[in-house]
C-alpha cells in the first residue's frame, strides 16, 4: 500500500504563491510555523499511546467493547473516544486503522471519525466562547444526528462486499 | 491557545505515565510499541506536512475581509455555496476554525454561510482525501466527504431556523 504522497507539489505551489506575493511571506511562515508546532506537539504522544494500545490491549477485548456486535454501548463508547480526542481530523485516520486492526465494527469506526471531526468537547467550549451558546448548541446538536446518518449511509454505499473488504483490510 | 497547551500537557503526562508503567511490566513489549510509534510517525510525516502547507497557503491567500464580503448576510445561495466550497478544500481543526468564523461574523458574514463554512471546514477535506483514502479506501472516503458536505447544508438550515 502506497501511503506517501509527495510533499513536493505542496512546496512548489507555496513557492509559486510566495514568489507572486512576497509581501505575504511573513504571515505565511508564522502561520505555517504555529501550525507545525501544534501538530508536532500532539503527534508524538498520540503515536506512542497508539503503539502501547497496540502492544497491550488484546484484540478480543476491543472487539467485545466496540466490535461489530457491540450494539448501543459500543456506539456510545466510540463517540466518547472520538469526542475526547485532541487534534485535527487527519490524525483520526491512523487511529481508525488501529481500531480496524483490533476488530472494531465499521459503523463504530465511522462514528469515531465523525465524533472526532465535529463533536470534540474541548472544542465545544471554545465554540460557545467564540460563536455564542446558541450557534454552538444548534451546530453540535446537528452533529450528533449527522454522524449517525453519515456512518449509516457510508455503510450502505460500501455494500456487503465493500464492508467486508474494509473491515478485513488491516486484520492480522 | 491556552486550552490547547493544557491538552498538550495532559497528553504528555498521560503518555509518560503509561510508558513508565509499560516499561516496568515488560521492557521488550514497550520497545516494540515505541518502534511501531516511530514507524507510523515517519509514514504520516510527509502527507501531514503537505496538508499543513496547503492549509496555510489557503488561509494566507484568502484574507478574512475578502471572505466576509463574499459570504455576507445578503449573499444568499451563491454565498452559501461559496462558503461550502471554501470550507471543503481543507480540513482545519476547530481551534483555528472558530476564531476565523468569529472574525467573519464580526465583518458582516451571514450566520448560515458561517455555519456551512465551519461545518465543511471540520468535516470535509479534499486536500486530506489521499490520506483518508489510504486508510478507508476510495469508496468510503469519498462517500464520507460527500455526505458530510450535504450535512453541512442541513446545519446551515438549522442555524437559519434558530436565528430567524
Amino acid at each position: 500500500m502506497k501511503r506517501t504522497f509527495g510533499i513536493l507539489p505542496a512546496i512548489v505551489l507555496c513557492g509559486f504563491y510566495l514568489a507572486w506575493r512576497p509581501e505575504k511571506a511573513f504571515g505565511f511562515f508564522s502561520l505555517a510555523g504555529s501550525n507545525f508546532l501544534v501538530v508536532l506537539s500532539i503527534l508524538p504522544p498520540v503515536f506512542i499511546l497508539l503503539g502501547l494500545f497496540d502492544a497491550w490491549v488484546p484484540r478480543e477485548r476491543v472487539t467485545a467493547l466496540i466490535g461489530e456486535k457491540s450494539g448501543i454501548a459500543g456506539a456510545g463508547l466510540s463517540i466518547f473516544l472520538g469526542s475526547f480526542a485532541a487534534g485535527p481530523l487527519y490524525l483520526a485516520f491512523p487511529i481508525a486503522e488501529t481500531l480496524l486492526r483490533k476488530g472494531t465494527g465499521l459503523f463504530n469506526v465511522f462514528l469515531f471519525v465523525g465524533a472526532w471531526s465535529t463533536m470534540k468537547i474541548p472544542m465545544l467550549l471554545f465554540e460557545m466562547q467564540s460563536l455564542g451558546v446558541r450557534f454552538a448548541a444548534v451546530r453540535y446538536g446537528m452533529s450528533v444526528l449527522g454522524i449517525f446518518w453519515i456512518a449509516w449511509a457510508v455503510e450502505r454505499v460500501l455494500g456487503e462486499k465493500g464492508r467486508r473488504e474494509l473491515s478485513e483490510r488491516f486484520r492480522p | 491557545m491556552v486550552l490547547d497547551s493544557t491538552t498538550t500537557v495532559i497528553l504528555y503526562g498521560l503518555t509518560a505515565l503509561l510508558l513508565g508503567l509499560s516499561w516496568m511490566r515488560d521492557p521488550g513489549k514497550t520497545r516494540e510499541a515505541l518502534g511501531k510509534a516511530r514507524r507510523s510517525l515517519l509514514l504520516i510525516l510527509s502527507p501531514l506536512a503537505s496538508v499543513i502547507l496547503l492549509v496555510t497557503l489557503a488561509l494566507t491567500a484568502l484574507p478574512p475581509s475578502l471572505l466576509s464580503r463574499l459570504v455576507g448576510a445578503e449573499s444568499g445561495i451563491p454565498g452559501t455555496l461559496l462558503a461550502s466550497a471554501a470550507g471543503s478544500v481543507t480540513l482545519i481543526p476547530g481551534f483555528a476554525a472558530f476564531p476565523m468564523a468569529k472574525m467573519l461574523l464580526d465583518n458582516g458574514a451571514g450566520i448560515v454561510q458561517v455555519g456551512v463554512l465551519v461545518s465543511t471546514l471540520m468535516m470535509v477535506g479534499v486536500v486530506t482525501l489521499p490520506m483518508e483514502r489510504s486508510i478507508l479506501g476510495w469508496k468510503a472516503a469519498v462517500a464520507r466527504n460527500a455526505f458530510a458536505y450535504g450535512h453541512s447544508f442541513l446545519v446551515g438550515l438549522a442555524l437559519w431556523m434558530a436565528f430567524r
